[in-house]
Protein backbone atom coordinates (compact mmCIF):
# COMPACT_ATOMS: atom_id res chain seq x y z
CA UNK A 1 0.00 0.00 0.00
CA UNK A 2 2.32 2.97 -1.33
CA UNK A 3 -0.29 5.22 0.15
CA UNK A 4 -0.17 6.12 4.05
CA UNK A 5 -1.74 8.36 6.14
CA UNK A 6 0.75 10.43 8.23
CA UNK A 7 -0.77 13.39 10.60
CA UNK A 8 -3.75 13.81 8.15
CA UNK A 9 -1.64 13.98 5.36
CA UNK A 10 -1.98 11.70 2.28
CA UNK A 11 1.94 10.35 1.64
CA UNK A 12 2.36 8.46 -1.62
CA UNK A 13 5.74 6.37 -2.07
CA UNK A 14 6.39 4.56 -5.18
CA UNK A 15 7.01 0.76 -3.15
CA UNK A 16 5.51 -0.23 0.21
CA UNK A 17 8.43 -1.24 2.86
CA UNK A 18 8.13 -4.92 1.94
CA UNK A 19 8.63 -4.13 -1.62
CA UNK A 20 11.76 -1.97 -0.54
CA UNK A 21 13.34 -4.96 1.22
CA UNK A 22 12.57 -7.53 -1.31
CA UNK A 23 14.43 -5.09 -3.86
CA UNK A 24 17.71 -4.31 -0.94
CA UNK A 25 18.36 -8.18 -0.75
CA UNK A 26 18.05 -8.79 -4.61
CA UNK A 27 20.52 -5.88 -5.71
CA UNK A 28 22.75 -7.43 -2.96
CA UNK A 29 22.12 -11.23 -3.69
CA UNK A 30 23.47 -9.62 -7.34
CA UNK A 31 26.26 -8.23 -6.37
CA UNK A 32 27.89 -10.90 -4.42
CA UNK A 33 27.30 -13.52 -7.39
CA UNK A 34 29.35 -10.80 -9.96
CA UNK A 35 32.03 -10.53 -6.94
CA UNK A 36 31.89 -14.36 -6.91
CA UNK A 37 32.47 -14.56 -10.52
CA UNK A 38 34.89 -12.25 -11.11
CA UNK A 39 37.26 -14.16 -8.77
CA UNK A 40 36.48 -17.09 -10.36
CA UNK A 41 37.03 -15.60 -14.09
CA UNK A 42 40.25 -13.79 -12.51
CA UNK A 43 41.80 -16.93 -11.43
CA UNK A 44 41.62 -18.48 -14.56
CA UNK A 45 43.04 -15.62 -16.51
CA UNK A 46 46.53 -15.55 -17.41
CA UNK A 47 46.89 -11.95 -17.14
CA UNK A 48 50.68 -11.09 -18.21
CA UNK A 49 48.23 -11.60 -21.79
CA UNK A 50 45.75 -9.15 -20.48
CA UNK A 51 48.43 -6.39 -19.58
CA UNK A 52 50.44 -7.36 -22.84
CA UNK A 53 47.54 -6.83 -25.27
CA UNK A 54 48.18 -3.47 -25.59
CA UNK A 55 51.30 -3.53 -26.57
CA UNK A 56 51.32 -6.45 -29.00
CA UNK A 57 48.11 -4.40 -31.02
CA UNK A 58 50.75 -1.59 -31.52
CA UNK A 59 53.14 -3.84 -32.54
CA UNK A 60 50.82 -5.24 -35.10
CA UNK A 61 49.30 -1.81 -36.37
CA UNK A 62 53.07 -0.76 -36.64
CA UNK A 63 54.05 -3.70 -38.97
CA UNK A 64 50.81 -3.55 -40.58
CA UNK A 65 51.17 -0.11 -41.77
CA UNK A 66 51.62 1.30 -44.73
CA UNK A 67 49.54 -0.99 -46.10
CA UNK A 68 52.06 -2.84 -48.88
CA UNK A 69 49.91 -0.88 -51.67
CA UNK A 70 52.00 -2.37 -54.73
CA UNK A 71 50.07 -5.78 -53.45
CA UNK A 72 46.77 -4.34 -54.75
CA UNK A 73 47.88 -5.72 -58.34
CA UNK A 74 47.26 -9.41 -57.13
CA UNK A 75 44.25 -8.38 -55.39
CA UNK A 76 42.28 -7.27 -58.56
CA UNK A 77 41.49 -10.80 -59.42
CA UNK A 78 40.40 -12.26 -56.24
CA UNK A 79 38.13 -9.44 -55.11
CA UNK A 80 37.04 -9.75 -58.75
CA UNK A 81 35.97 -13.25 -57.70
CA UNK A 82 34.47 -12.23 -54.41
CA UNK A 83 32.07 -10.37 -56.06
CA UNK A 84 30.81 -12.87 -59.00
CA UNK A 85 30.67 -15.55 -56.14
CA UNK A 86 28.01 -13.60 -54.38
CA UNK A 87 26.15 -12.16 -57.45
CA UNK A 88 26.46 -15.82 -59.15
CA UNK A 89 25.48 -17.37 -56.00
CA UNK A 90 21.91 -14.96 -55.07
CA UNK A 91 21.00 -15.10 -58.46
CA UNK A 92 20.77 -19.17 -58.41
CA UNK A 93 19.55 -18.41 -55.17
CA UNK A 94 16.55 -16.37 -55.99
CA UNK A 95 15.57 -19.18 -58.84
CA UNK A 96 15.13 -21.42 -56.33
CA UNK A 97 13.38 -19.18 -54.05
CA UNK A 98 10.80 -18.21 -56.37
CA UNK A 99 9.00 -21.99 -56.45
CA UNK A 100 9.87 -22.83 -52.68
CA UNK A 101 8.22 -19.62 -51.42
CA UNK A 102 5.12 -20.43 -53.50
CA UNK A 103 5.38 -24.25 -52.31
CA UNK A 104 5.37 -22.49 -48.70
CA UNK A 105 2.93 -19.84 -48.94
CA UNK A 106 -0.37 -20.84 -47.32
CA UNK A 107 -2.41 -18.68 -50.18
CA UNK A 108 -0.63 -20.28 -52.70
CA UNK A 109 0.68 -23.61 -51.79
CA UNK A 110 -1.03 -26.61 -53.78
CA UNK A 111 -1.18 -28.73 -50.46
CA UNK A 112 -0.97 -27.44 -46.98
CA UNK A 113 -0.76 -30.33 -45.53
CA UNK A 114 1.68 -32.03 -47.58
CA UNK A 115 3.79 -29.59 -49.80
CA UNK A 116 4.40 -26.94 -47.32
CA UNK A 117 5.90 -28.40 -44.34
CA UNK A 118 8.63 -29.78 -46.92
CA UNK A 119 9.02 -26.45 -48.58
CA UNK A 120 9.45 -24.94 -44.92
CA UNK A 121 11.90 -27.84 -43.88
CA UNK A 122 14.26 -26.74 -47.19
CA UNK A 123 13.96 -23.04 -45.87
CA UNK A 124 14.64 -23.90 -41.85
CA UNK A 125 17.36 -26.34 -43.19
CA UNK A 126 19.47 -23.83 -45.54
CA UNK A 127 18.57 -20.79 -43.60
CA UNK A 128 20.19 -22.66 -40.31
CA UNK A 129 23.47 -23.99 -41.50
CA UNK A 130 26.24 -21.42 -42.08
CA UNK A 131 27.86 -20.37 -45.65
CA UNK A 132 31.72 -21.23 -44.27
CA UNK A 133 30.38 -24.87 -43.18
CA UNK A 134 28.50 -25.10 -46.91
CA UNK A 135 31.60 -24.55 -47.94
CA UNK A 136 33.67 -26.69 -45.98
CA UNK A 137 31.01 -29.51 -46.63
CA UNK A 138 31.01 -28.76 -50.75
CA UNK A 139 34.73 -28.28 -50.78
CA UNK A 140 34.55 -31.98 -49.70
CA UNK A 141 32.22 -32.96 -52.25
CA UNK A 142 33.17 -30.99 -55.58
CA UNK A 143 36.73 -29.76 -54.33
CA UNK A 144 38.47 -26.15 -53.39
CA UNK A 145 37.80 -23.28 -55.52
CA UNK A 146 34.93 -20.80 -56.45
CA UNK A 147 32.61 -23.06 -57.81
CA UNK A 148 32.14 -24.14 -54.53
CA UNK A 149 32.01 -20.90 -53.16
CA UNK A 150 29.09 -19.82 -55.58
CA UNK A 151 27.01 -22.90 -54.70
CA UNK A 152 27.48 -22.12 -50.99
CA UNK A 153 26.22 -18.87 -51.05
CA UNK A 154 23.82 -19.71 -53.08
CA UNK A 155 22.39 -22.77 -50.59
CA UNK A 156 22.85 -20.28 -47.63
CA UNK A 157 21.03 -18.13 -49.26
CA UNK A 158 17.83 -20.31 -50.55
CA UNK A 159 15.85 -20.52 -47.00
CA UNK A 160 16.10 -16.75 -46.45
CA UNK A 161 15.51 -15.69 -49.97
CA UNK A 162 12.06 -17.68 -49.92
CA UNK A 163 11.27 -17.00 -45.94
CA UNK A 164 10.89 -12.93 -47.17
CA UNK A 165 9.38 -14.05 -50.08
CA UNK A 166 6.54 -16.29 -48.80
CA UNK A 167 5.53 -13.82 -46.13
CA UNK A 168 5.21 -11.13 -48.68
CA UNK A 169 3.16 -13.82 -50.83
CA UNK A 170 0.81 -14.17 -48.12
CA UNK A 171 0.50 -10.49 -47.32
CA UNK A 172 -0.97 -9.81 -50.93
CA UNK A 173 -4.29 -7.97 -51.33
CA UNK A 174 -6.37 -11.29 -51.98
CA UNK A 175 -9.23 -8.56 -54.20
CA UNK A 176 -6.54 -8.51 -57.14
CA UNK A 177 -5.90 -12.05 -57.23
CA UNK A 178 -10.26 -12.38 -57.16
CA UNK A 179 -10.61 -10.06 -59.37
CA UNK A 180 -8.31 -11.81 -62.15
CA UNK A 181 -9.89 -14.77 -61.14
CA UNK A 182 -13.17 -13.69 -62.19
CA UNK A 183 -11.90 -12.96 -65.56
CA UNK A 184 -11.69 -16.41 -66.63
CA UNK A 185 -8.40 -16.38 -65.84
CA UNK A 186 -5.87 -19.20 -66.34
CA UNK A 187 -3.86 -20.67 -62.58
CA UNK A 188 -0.66 -19.14 -63.91
CA UNK A 189 -2.01 -16.31 -65.74
CA UNK A 190 -4.21 -15.25 -61.81
CA UNK A 191 -0.30 -15.78 -60.83
CA UNK A 192 1.34 -13.84 -63.19
CA UNK A 193 -1.08 -10.91 -63.04
CA UNK A 194 -2.83 -11.11 -59.90
CA UNK A 195 0.44 -11.94 -57.39
CA UNK A 196 3.58 -11.54 -59.03
CA UNK A 197 2.84 -7.28 -59.76
CA UNK A 198 2.31 -7.00 -55.59
CA UNK A 199 5.52 -9.11 -54.67
CA UNK A 200 7.89 -7.08 -57.14
CA UNK A 201 8.76 -4.38 -54.60
CA UNK A 202 9.22 -7.42 -52.19
CA UNK A 203 11.48 -9.24 -54.44
CA UNK A 204 13.32 -7.01 -55.67
CA UNK A 205 14.02 -5.52 -52.02
CA UNK A 206 14.94 -8.65 -51.10
CA UNK A 207 17.18 -9.79 -54.09
CA UNK A 208 19.41 -6.73 -53.11
CA UNK A 209 19.31 -7.04 -49.64
CA UNK A 210 20.90 -10.98 -49.91
CA UNK A 211 23.58 -9.88 -52.44
CA UNK A 212 24.67 -7.18 -50.30
CA UNK A 213 25.00 -9.67 -47.36
CA UNK A 214 26.58 -12.37 -49.68
CA UNK A 215 29.64 -10.05 -50.50
CA UNK A 216 30.25 -10.00 -47.15
CA UNK A 217 29.98 -13.54 -46.37
CA UNK A 218 31.95 -14.75 -49.93
CA UNK A 219 34.88 -12.57 -48.50
CA UNK A 220 35.61 -15.16 -45.90
CA UNK A 221 34.99 -18.26 -48.21
CA UNK A 222 38.39 -17.88 -49.20
CA UNK A 223 39.56 -18.91 -45.56
CA UNK A 224 38.62 -22.89 -46.34
CA UNK A 225 39.31 -22.68 -49.83
CA UNK A 226 36.27 -21.77 -51.58
CA UNK A 227 37.54 -19.04 -54.12
CA UNK A 228 37.69 -15.29 -53.44
CA UNK A 229 40.05 -12.82 -51.80
CA UNK A 230 39.64 -14.62 -48.46
CA UNK A 231 42.19 -17.08 -49.55
CA UNK A 232 44.76 -14.45 -50.33
CA UNK A 233 43.59 -12.97 -46.75
CA UNK A 234 44.42 -16.70 -45.24
CA UNK A 235 47.63 -16.87 -47.19
CA UNK A 236 48.79 -13.34 -45.85
CA UNK A 237 48.25 -14.23 -42.20
CA UNK A 238 50.20 -17.48 -42.15
CA UNK A 239 53.21 -15.99 -43.62
CA UNK A 240 52.21 -12.71 -41.18
CA UNK A 241 52.56 -10.62 -43.97
CA UNK A 242 50.31 -7.65 -41.61
CA UNK A 243 50.87 -4.68 -45.03
CA UNK A 244 48.94 -7.39 -46.95
CA UNK A 245 46.25 -7.94 -44.45
CA UNK A 246 45.57 -4.74 -44.03
CA UNK A 247 45.65 -3.53 -47.63
CA UNK A 248 42.75 -6.86 -48.34
CA UNK A 249 41.14 -5.24 -45.05
CA UNK A 250 41.06 -1.90 -46.96
CA UNK A 251 39.92 -3.36 -50.21
CA UNK A 252 36.99 -5.78 -48.62
CA UNK A 253 35.78 -2.73 -47.18
CA UNK A 254 35.26 -0.72 -50.07
CA UNK A 255 33.62 -3.64 -51.63
CA UNK A 256 30.93 -3.42 -49.05
CA UNK A 257 30.97 0.30 -49.10
CA UNK A 258 29.81 -0.40 -52.82
CA UNK A 259 27.72 -2.61 -52.20
CA UNK A 260 26.03 -0.96 -49.81
CA UNK A 261 25.83 2.06 -52.34
CA UNK A 262 24.31 0.31 -54.58
CA UNK A 263 21.53 -1.84 -52.62
CA UNK A 264 20.42 1.69 -51.21
CA UNK A 265 20.39 2.76 -55.09
CA UNK A 266 18.23 -0.20 -56.57
CA UNK A 267 15.69 0.38 -53.52
CA UNK A 268 15.49 3.75 -53.39
CA UNK A 269 14.83 3.15 -57.65
CA UNK A 270 12.24 0.39 -56.86
CA UNK A 271 10.04 1.84 -54.01
CA UNK B 1 -40.98 -3.79 -67.46
CA UNK B 2 -38.93 -6.03 -64.86
CA UNK B 3 -40.32 -9.41 -64.20
CA UNK B 4 -43.56 -9.54 -66.29
CA UNK B 5 -41.21 -8.49 -69.18
CA UNK B 6 -39.24 -11.52 -69.11
CA UNK B 7 -42.22 -14.10 -68.12
CA UNK B 8 -43.67 -12.54 -71.52
CA UNK B 9 -40.51 -13.30 -73.76
CA UNK B 10 -39.38 -16.17 -71.36
CA UNK B 11 -35.48 -15.58 -72.12
CA UNK B 12 -33.85 -16.39 -68.89
CA UNK B 13 -30.01 -15.14 -68.48
CA UNK B 14 -29.59 -16.20 -64.96
CA UNK B 15 -31.52 -18.66 -62.50
CA UNK B 16 -30.84 -19.42 -59.29
CA UNK B 17 -32.85 -22.18 -57.74
CA UNK B 18 -32.18 -23.45 -53.90
CA UNK B 19 -28.68 -21.59 -54.03
CA UNK B 20 -27.82 -22.59 -50.28
CA UNK B 21 -23.61 -21.63 -48.71
CA UNK B 22 -22.75 -22.59 -45.21
CA UNK B 23 -19.07 -21.37 -44.71
CA UNK B 24 -17.08 -23.52 -42.63
CA UNK B 25 -17.94 -21.64 -39.22
CA UNK B 26 -21.61 -23.17 -39.52
CA UNK B 27 -22.80 -19.68 -40.95
CA UNK B 28 -25.33 -20.01 -43.16
CA UNK B 29 -24.95 -17.02 -45.89
CA UNK B 30 -27.29 -17.89 -48.47
CA UNK B 31 -31.11 -20.27 -47.44
CA UNK B 32 -32.23 -21.99 -50.69
CA UNK B 33 -32.14 -18.69 -53.14
CA UNK B 34 -34.48 -18.96 -55.87
CA UNK B 35 -34.12 -15.82 -58.24
CA UNK B 36 -34.64 -15.32 -61.94
CA UNK B 37 -32.74 -12.47 -64.13
CA UNK B 38 -34.05 -11.95 -67.44
CA UNK B 39 -32.10 -10.85 -70.07
CA UNK B 40 -30.79 -7.42 -70.39
CA UNK B 41 -32.24 -6.57 -66.70
CA UNK B 42 -30.31 -4.71 -64.50
CA UNK B 43 -31.19 -5.43 -60.63
CA UNK B 44 -29.98 -4.50 -57.46
CA UNK B 45 -29.22 -6.23 -54.65
CA UNK B 46 -30.29 -4.73 -51.05
CA UNK B 47 -29.66 -5.56 -47.90
CA UNK B 48 -27.71 -5.23 -44.84
CA UNK B 49 -24.28 -6.13 -43.72
CA UNK B 50 -23.96 -9.81 -43.64
CA UNK B 51 -26.96 -10.50 -45.40
CA UNK B 52 -25.35 -12.51 -47.92
CA UNK B 53 -25.27 -9.92 -50.94
CA UNK B 54 -21.44 -10.74 -51.27
CA UNK B 55 -21.79 -14.44 -51.13
CA UNK B 56 -24.54 -14.45 -53.10
CA UNK B 57 -22.65 -12.54 -56.28
CA UNK B 58 -19.37 -14.57 -55.80
CA UNK B 59 -21.47 -17.97 -56.15
CA UNK B 60 -22.59 -16.99 -59.12
CA UNK B 61 -19.28 -17.15 -60.70
CA UNK B 62 -18.15 -19.65 -58.05
CA UNK B 63 -15.04 -17.51 -56.58
CA UNK B 64 -17.08 -19.23 -53.23
CA UNK B 65 -17.62 -22.18 -53.99
CA UNK B 66 -21.86 -22.82 -53.09
CA UNK B 67 -22.76 -25.46 -50.55
CA UNK B 68 -25.52 -26.88 -52.71
CA UNK B 69 -28.13 -25.70 -56.01
CA UNK B 70 -28.00 -24.72 -58.84
CA UNK B 71 -26.74 -21.55 -60.96
CA UNK B 72 -28.09 -21.72 -64.69
CA UNK B 73 -26.74 -18.98 -66.64
CA UNK B 74 -28.55 -19.19 -69.92
CA UNK B 75 -28.26 -23.34 -70.00
CA UNK B 76 -25.57 -23.94 -68.31
CA UNK B 77 -25.43 -25.23 -64.55
CA UNK B 78 -22.15 -23.64 -63.30
CA UNK B 79 -22.50 -25.98 -59.89
CA UNK B 80 -21.51 -28.88 -62.26
CA UNK B 81 -18.29 -27.56 -64.26
CA UNK B 82 -14.88 -28.74 -63.86
CA UNK B 83 -12.11 -26.57 -63.91
CA UNK B 84 -11.83 -25.81 -67.53
CA UNK B 85 -15.33 -24.88 -67.88
CA UNK B 86 -15.59 -23.20 -65.25
CA UNK B 87 -12.89 -20.65 -67.08
CA UNK B 88 -14.73 -20.23 -70.07
CA UNK B 89 -18.32 -19.40 -67.93
CA UNK B 90 -16.47 -16.85 -66.50
CA UNK B 91 -15.58 -15.20 -69.58
CA UNK B 92 -19.52 -14.33 -69.89
CA UNK B 93 -19.69 -12.94 -66.32
CA UNK B 94 -18.13 -9.31 -66.26
CA UNK B 95 -17.68 -8.69 -62.16
CA UNK B 96 -16.72 -5.16 -60.78
CA UNK B 97 -15.44 -4.73 -56.88
CA UNK B 98 -16.09 -2.49 -54.28
CA UNK B 99 -12.17 -1.65 -53.81
CA UNK B 100 -12.12 -1.69 -57.48
CA UNK B 101 -9.20 -4.50 -57.12
CA UNK B 102 -7.27 -2.98 -60.09
CA UNK B 103 -3.69 -4.48 -60.16
CA UNK B 104 -1.99 -1.93 -58.55
CA UNK B 105 1.09 -1.60 -60.02
CA UNK B 106 0.19 -2.10 -63.71
CA UNK B 107 -0.72 0.46 -65.97
CA UNK B 108 -4.76 1.29 -66.62
CA UNK B 109 -4.02 -0.22 -70.28
CA UNK B 110 -2.70 -3.58 -68.74
CA UNK B 111 -5.75 -3.56 -66.30
CA UNK B 112 -8.10 -3.11 -69.00
CA UNK B 113 -6.81 -6.24 -70.85
CA UNK B 114 -6.69 -8.52 -68.72
CA UNK B 115 -10.13 -8.61 -68.72
CA UNK B 116 -9.26 -10.26 -71.90
CA UNK B 117 -7.40 -12.97 -70.28
CA UNK B 118 -9.60 -15.90 -70.29
CA UNK B 119 -9.33 -15.38 -74.24
CA UNK B 120 -5.10 -15.38 -74.73
CA UNK B 121 -2.72 -17.91 -73.74
CA UNK B 122 -0.46 -17.52 -71.25
CA UNK B 123 2.72 -16.25 -72.98
CA UNK B 124 0.99 -14.06 -75.17
CA UNK B 125 -0.86 -12.35 -71.77
CA UNK B 126 2.90 -12.68 -70.27
CA UNK B 127 4.56 -10.70 -73.09
CA UNK B 128 1.46 -8.61 -73.01
CA UNK B 129 1.00 -9.22 -76.45
CA UNK B 130 -2.58 -8.69 -76.81
CA UNK B 131 -4.22 -9.30 -80.14
CA UNK B 132 -4.48 -5.68 -81.94
CA UNK B 133 -8.43 -6.20 -81.99
CA UNK B 134 -8.54 -6.55 -78.27
CA UNK B 135 -6.24 -3.40 -77.87
CA UNK B 136 -8.79 -1.42 -80.08
CA UNK B 137 -11.53 -2.59 -78.14
CA UNK B 138 -9.54 -1.14 -75.01
CA UNK B 139 -8.95 2.47 -76.26
CA UNK B 140 -12.78 2.00 -77.16
CA UNK B 141 -13.56 1.37 -73.58
CA UNK B 142 -11.26 4.00 -72.04
CA UNK B 143 -12.73 6.79 -74.76
CA UNK B 144 -16.06 5.81 -73.88
CA UNK B 145 -15.46 6.41 -69.63
CA UNK B 146 -13.81 9.17 -70.48
CA UNK B 147 -10.08 7.82 -69.47
CA UNK B 148 -7.97 7.51 -73.06
CA UNK B 149 -5.60 10.09 -71.47
CA UNK B 150 -5.16 7.60 -68.62
CA UNK B 151 -4.17 4.78 -70.29
CA UNK B 152 -0.32 5.10 -69.50
CA UNK B 153 -0.68 6.00 -66.15
CA UNK B 154 -0.23 3.45 -63.53
CA UNK B 155 -3.37 2.06 -61.44
CA UNK B 156 -2.38 3.42 -57.85
CA UNK B 157 -2.31 7.10 -59.20
CA UNK B 158 -5.72 7.10 -60.16
CA UNK B 159 -8.91 8.71 -58.31
CA UNK B 160 -10.98 6.28 -56.53
CA UNK B 161 -13.89 7.66 -59.62
CA UNK B 162 -11.50 7.08 -62.35
CA UNK B 163 -10.54 3.72 -60.86
CA UNK B 164 -13.68 2.26 -60.66
CA UNK B 165 -14.14 3.53 -64.30
CA UNK B 166 -11.23 1.14 -64.96
CA UNK B 167 -12.71 -1.83 -63.75
CA UNK B 168 -16.04 -1.15 -65.11
CA UNK B 169 -13.64 -1.35 -68.54
CA UNK B 170 -12.15 -4.82 -67.27
CA UNK B 171 -15.20 -6.24 -67.14
CA UNK B 172 -16.79 -4.75 -70.14
CA UNK B 173 -14.12 -5.89 -72.46
CA UNK B 174 -14.72 -9.67 -71.51
CA UNK B 175 -17.62 -8.61 -73.84
CA UNK B 176 -19.96 -10.30 -70.66
CA UNK B 177 -23.91 -11.10 -70.71
CA UNK B 178 -23.72 -10.68 -67.04
CA UNK B 179 -22.35 -7.97 -64.74
CA UNK B 180 -21.79 -8.90 -61.25
CA UNK B 181 -21.03 -5.69 -59.79
CA UNK B 182 -20.39 -6.17 -55.81
CA UNK B 183 -20.54 -2.43 -53.91
CA UNK B 184 -19.58 -0.45 -56.21
CA UNK B 185 -20.05 2.90 -54.50
CA UNK B 186 -18.76 1.66 -51.20
CA UNK B 187 -15.78 3.58 -51.42
CA UNK B 188 -17.17 6.94 -53.20
CA UNK B 189 -17.81 10.11 -52.46
CA UNK B 190 -21.98 10.64 -53.41
CA UNK B 191 -21.61 12.67 -56.50
CA UNK B 192 -19.15 10.28 -57.79
CA UNK B 193 -21.17 6.98 -56.73
CA UNK B 194 -23.92 8.73 -58.66
CA UNK B 195 -21.84 8.67 -61.94
CA UNK B 196 -20.43 5.48 -61.57
CA UNK B 197 -24.58 4.13 -61.20
CA UNK B 198 -25.45 5.73 -63.92
CA UNK B 199 -22.27 5.08 -66.29
CA UNK B 200 -22.82 1.50 -64.89
CA UNK B 201 -26.89 0.96 -65.63
CA UNK B 202 -25.81 3.36 -69.14
CA UNK B 203 -23.56 0.73 -70.34
CA UNK B 204 -26.09 -2.14 -69.31
CA UNK B 205 -28.83 -0.61 -71.57
CA UNK B 206 -26.46 0.08 -74.22
CA UNK B 207 -24.94 -3.48 -74.74
CA UNK B 208 -28.52 -5.10 -73.34
CA UNK B 209 -26.43 -6.36 -70.53
CA UNK B 210 -27.92 -7.95 -67.52
CA UNK B 211 -26.10 -6.91 -63.68
CA UNK B 212 -26.66 -8.13 -60.26
CA UNK B 213 -25.66 -4.38 -58.47
CA UNK B 214 -25.20 -5.45 -54.43
CA UNK B 215 -25.66 -1.95 -53.08
CA UNK B 216 -26.21 -1.00 -49.42
CA UNK B 217 -27.34 3.00 -49.89
CA UNK B 218 -31.14 2.35 -51.09
CA UNK B 219 -31.44 5.55 -51.93
CA UNK B 220 -28.87 4.87 -54.81
CA UNK B 221 -30.41 2.12 -55.86
CA UNK B 222 -34.14 3.41 -56.14
CA UNK B 223 -33.05 6.38 -58.36
CA UNK B 224 -31.28 4.23 -61.19
CA UNK B 225 -32.35 0.60 -61.17
CA UNK B 226 -35.96 -1.06 -62.47
CA UNK B 227 -35.66 -3.65 -60.19
CA UNK B 228 -34.68 -4.36 -56.62
CA UNK B 229 -34.64 -7.80 -54.66
CA UNK B 230 -34.00 -6.90 -50.85
CA UNK B 231 -31.85 -9.79 -48.44
CA UNK B 232 -31.96 -10.45 -44.76
CA UNK B 233 -30.63 -13.55 -43.29
CA UNK B 234 -29.47 -15.24 -46.91
CA UNK B 235 -33.24 -15.09 -47.62
CA UNK B 236 -34.96 -12.95 -50.14
CA UNK B 237 -37.83 -10.91 -48.23
CA UNK B 238 -38.41 -8.19 -51.30
CA UNK B 239 -38.26 -8.50 -55.07
CA UNK B 240 -40.04 -5.47 -56.73
CA UNK B 241 -40.16 -1.98 -58.03
CA UNK B 242 -38.41 0.28 -56.51
CA UNK B 243 -42.27 2.58 -55.96
CA UNK B 244 -43.06 -0.63 -53.76
CA UNK B 245 -39.91 -0.51 -51.56
CA UNK B 246 -42.20 1.22 -48.89
CA UNK B 247 -40.89 1.66 -45.10
CA UNK B 248 -42.73 -1.24 -43.94
CA UNK B 249 -40.62 -3.53 -46.61
CA UNK B 250 -37.64 -1.30 -45.66
CA UNK B 251 -37.98 -2.46 -42.08
CA UNK B 252 -38.61 -5.78 -43.02
CA UNK B 253 -35.15 -6.24 -44.90
CA UNK B 254 -33.03 -3.98 -42.61
CA UNK B 255 -34.85 -3.95 -39.09
CA UNK B 256 -36.98 -1.36 -37.38
CA UNK B 257 -35.57 2.39 -37.81
CA UNK B 258 -37.22 5.00 -39.21
CA UNK B 259 -37.32 5.21 -42.73
CA UNK B 260 -39.46 8.07 -43.63
CA UNK B 261 -36.34 10.14 -44.16
CA UNK B 262 -34.92 7.76 -47.16
CA UNK B 263 -37.81 7.79 -48.81
CA UNK B 264 -38.35 11.49 -48.86
CA UNK B 265 -34.84 12.15 -49.97
CA UNK B 266 -35.05 9.36 -52.60
CA UNK B 267 -37.58 11.75 -53.74
CA UNK B 268 -36.04 14.89 -53.71
CA UNK B 269 -33.54 12.77 -55.60
CA UNK B 270 -35.18 11.80 -58.37
CA UNK B 271 -36.91 15.29 -59.09
CA UNK B 272 -32.94 16.97 -59.06
CA UNK B 273 -31.98 14.26 -61.52
CA UNK B 274 -34.97 15.16 -63.45
CA UNK B 275 -34.34 18.57 -63.61
CA UNK B 276 -30.63 17.99 -64.53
Amino acid sequence: MPVLEKDGAQIWRRHTLREKLVRWFGWLLGLLVFAICWQIISQSTTWFFVWDAPRIANDIWTRATPPRWEYITQLGRPIWDTLNIATLGTIIALFLAVPVAFLAARNTTPSALFIRPVALLIIVSTRSINSLIWALLLIAIIGPGVFAGVIAIAIRSIGFCAKLLYEAIEEIDHAQVEAITATGASRWQVMAYGIVPQIMPAFAGVAVFRWDINIRESTVLGLVGAGGIGLQLSSSLNVLAWPQVSLILLVILAAVVLSEWVSAKVRGAII
Amino acid sequence: MGLSHCRVRGLLMLRLQKLTKTYKTGDQALKAIDLEVPKGQVLALIGPSGAGKSTMIRCINRLVEPTSGAVILENTDLTKLGPGALRRARREMGMIFQEYALVERLTVMENVLSGRLGYVGFWRSFLRRYPQADVDEAFRLLDRVGLLHMADKRADELSGGQRQRVGICRALIQNPKLLLVDEPTASLDPKTSRQIMRLITELCRERGLAAIINIHDVALAQMFVPRIVGLRFGEIVFDGVPAALTAEKLTEIYGEEDWEATIEAVEDDEEVEAAQ
